[in-house]
């Protein structure tokens, strides 16, 4: 596809997604703005898993961080919610910063179980804590307006979570074209020749995931005027998960990957509404089959797809006994 | 003091089943350095296979012969299937990028739990035998002949895969490998197989200890393995990861510290201080108690 071409295709999506509302019924305008959340969330974990290469487990949490903190904010001390959404930002990124501070010198996996146990950590305190409603949760959470106009009707958040997703593909596809967008594939790439070349990986890898986390709860704050009600059961670990899955569906690093990927989550279960009970574990069994037949995702980046570790994961495929021996440098290192 | 002594029992015996996932976690990762997301599943498997078993032969009585029986047929059961999860799964992924291994875990965990709960329902199951509540009065604080027993299985299944380990060829091959795949390679050993044979082993004490804890609380749900491998993994790292007494005393000293925790903090906190000390362990000692200093790139 040449680039005008691609532009054309871009500008003619953008119009549709505009004229979307007066086309489609309640029911899928619902599922469009539920898919706009997951895009911006999935782009915000891009940043982290895809860009930078560090498995964030607990997402989710900052989801909740947006949340919890517009809720709280609005419902106890009656902030307007433009005012939240900066304060909602500057918590995700401190929260980011102090965990991230001392797990991001951690080894990829160690990395992973620590955010897991972070997202649940963050969990349990929302159900625990008085401030967050414990485990009812926030409701009543007020609608925010515009100068005298009040964002009510399904048709307003939908344009809203548009605008804000997006800004946040732009934000993302700018951030990995710039300088620190390759600083973070070449972190994701090889750490040590990163850092031989005058990368400060740590600093680098706490920005990636601050970033993340500052993304992850703008949508986490729209979210809370939007359902005008948070719980702790919407910030679990299948939801991390399923953002995941949106990401690596997608393909690693890849914007329209990604979005495609975020669109697919939604839209999927959706489809598979008869085979409810079902869905999880197609999604298991995807994952599985995903990394071993198409690791670098549906859509994958179009710079990134790295000769080495693709035939790296074709010989791997054969499994045969001769190829234990060149794993050893891996694993030694 | 009733108090210190009554802790001390319950935590053991929690301990005991954290001992026996976290040595799945740390034989896996001592051998082919995979964190095995998937491992706590393999327990709640077991606990479900062990379910399925008993109430089959409930009907005609079940003895302490019928429960050991059904014990051992759940670990050899749950046993294969961990090791079919390593054929199908992850040895196609050994040399391919560590995200790719780490997400396909994930995966595995996500198709095991929701495959219980399609096959056996998401509601609590109760179990089909009732441990008895009689036992010993020590020091003020009631220890159940149960406690006993599970915490002497436990120690009995350490003590064989510690002689398995120390005493047998596979055990030697498995050593072998942990320090130098290669070379084992070039010695004429069949690498695959010991890999197989390892994750056949966590598996089947994994899925012991399920069975062992269904038959404990009396219920059971396919969300069990989630958080439960998640401590477990915090035991074996608190050990030591890839030390396999570590592993052992991890268990037994998360076990007690977390109902120490629940104590002190109330029930609806015990998870924060096991995931807690997780975290500090990580960034304050990630060799653990027992783990060898690996120079390894953090």
């Amino acid at each position: 596809m040449r680039p005008s071409q691609n532009k054309i295709g871009i500008v003619l999506l953008l119009v549709a997604l505009c004229l979307l509302p007066f086309l489609s019924n309640n029911y899928w305008l619902d599922v469009a703005t539920l898919a706009l959340f997951y895009v911006v969330l999935a782009q915000g974990l891009n940043v982290v898993v895809g860009f930078a290469g560090l498995l964030d487990l607990g997402y989710a949490a900052f989801f909740a961080v947006g949340a919890y903190t517009t809720g709280i904010l609005m419902t106890v001390f009656h902030w307007s919610f433009w005012l939240t959404l900066p304060v909602a930002m500057l918590c995700a990124a401190i929260v980011g910063v102090i965990v991230g501070a001392p797990t991001l010198r951690l080894r990829s996996d160690y990395l992973a179980i620590v955010t897991l146990g972070f997202g649940e950590i963050i969990r349990i305190l929302a159900i625990n804590l008085e401030i967050t409603g414990s485990a009812s949760g926030i409701y009543g959470i007020p609608r925010p307006s515009i100068g005298g106009y009040v964002l009510s009707g399904q048709m307003d958040f939908y344009y809203l979570i548009l605008i804000v997703a997006v800004l946040a593909v732009l934000a993302v596809r700018r951030l990995g074209t710039s300088r620190l967008g390759r600083a973070w594939m070449y972190i994701r790439e090889d750490e040590d020749a990163a850092e031989a070349m005058g990368i400060n990986r740590i600093r680098m890898k706490l920005l990636a995931y601050s970033i993340g986390a500052v993304i992850g709860s703008m949508a986490g704050s729209i979210f809370a005027v939007k359902m005008s009600a948070i719980a702790p059961l919407s910030f679990s670990f299948t939801q991390s998960i399923m953002i995941l899955l949106a990401v690596v569906l997608g393909g690693l690093g890849s914007i329209p990957g990604v979005v495609l990927g975020a669109v697919l989550v939604i839209a999927l279960p959706e489809l598979l509404r008869s085979v409810e009970d079902w869905r999880y574990l197609i999604f298991g069994a995807a994952l599985v089959v995903m990394m071993l037949f198409r690791p670098q995702g549906l859509w994958p980046a179009r710079y990134e797809s790295t000769k080495a570790s693709r035939s790296g994961a074709k010989k791997a495929r054969k499994g045969d006994d001769a190829d234990v021996s060149l794993d050893v440098e891996k694993y030694n290192a | 003091m009733d108090i210190l002594v009554q802790t001390l029992a319950d935590g053991l015996v929690i301990g005991a089943f954290y001992s026996l996932i976290a040595l799945g976690y740390t034989m896996v990762f001592g051998i082919i350095k995979l964190l095995n997301f998937a491992h706590g599943d393999l327990y709640m498997l077991g606990a479900f296979v062990g379910y399925s078993l008993l109430s089959m032969i409930s009907g005609s009585g079940a003895g302490l012969m019928g429960i050991i029986v059904v014990l051992l047929l759940t670990m050899v059961i749950v046993g294969a299937i961990g090791m079919g999860i390593e054929r199908v799964a992850y040895r196609p992924l050994l040399l391919a990028p560590r995200l790719s291994i780490l997400i396909t875990a994930l995966g595995v965990s996500l198709f095991l739990e929701n495959g219980s709960m399609i096959a056996w329902g998401a509601q609590y199951q109760v179990y089909p035998v009732q441990l008895s509540h009689d036992g010993w009065n020590v020091l003020g604080a009631q220890i159940t002949y149960t406690q006993m027993g599970l915490v002497l299985i436990s120690a009995l299944l350490m003590l064989g895969l510690h002689l398995f380990i120390s005493r047998t060829l596979y055990g030697k091959a498995m050593r072998a490998i942990a320090h130098d795949q290669t070379a084992c390679h070039l010695m004429g050993i069949n690498v695959h197989k010991v890999i197989g044979l390892t994750f056949f082993i966590g598996a089947s004490l994994a899925a012991g200890a399920g069975t062992m804890a269904g038959a404990y609380y009396g219920t059971v749900n396919f969300m069990m393995g989630f958080i439960i491998g998640l401590k477990a993994f915090t035991a074996a790292v608190l050990g030591g990861i890839g030390s396999i007494p570590g592993a052992m005393l991890g268990g037994l000293l998360l076990g007690m510290m977390e109902t120490a925790g629940t104590f002190v903090f109330g029930g609806s906190w015990k998870d924060v201080v096991a995931f807690s000390l997780l975290i500090l362990i990580l960034v304050l000692k990630p060799t653990g108690i027992m783990g060898e200093k690996v120079t390894e790139r953090m």
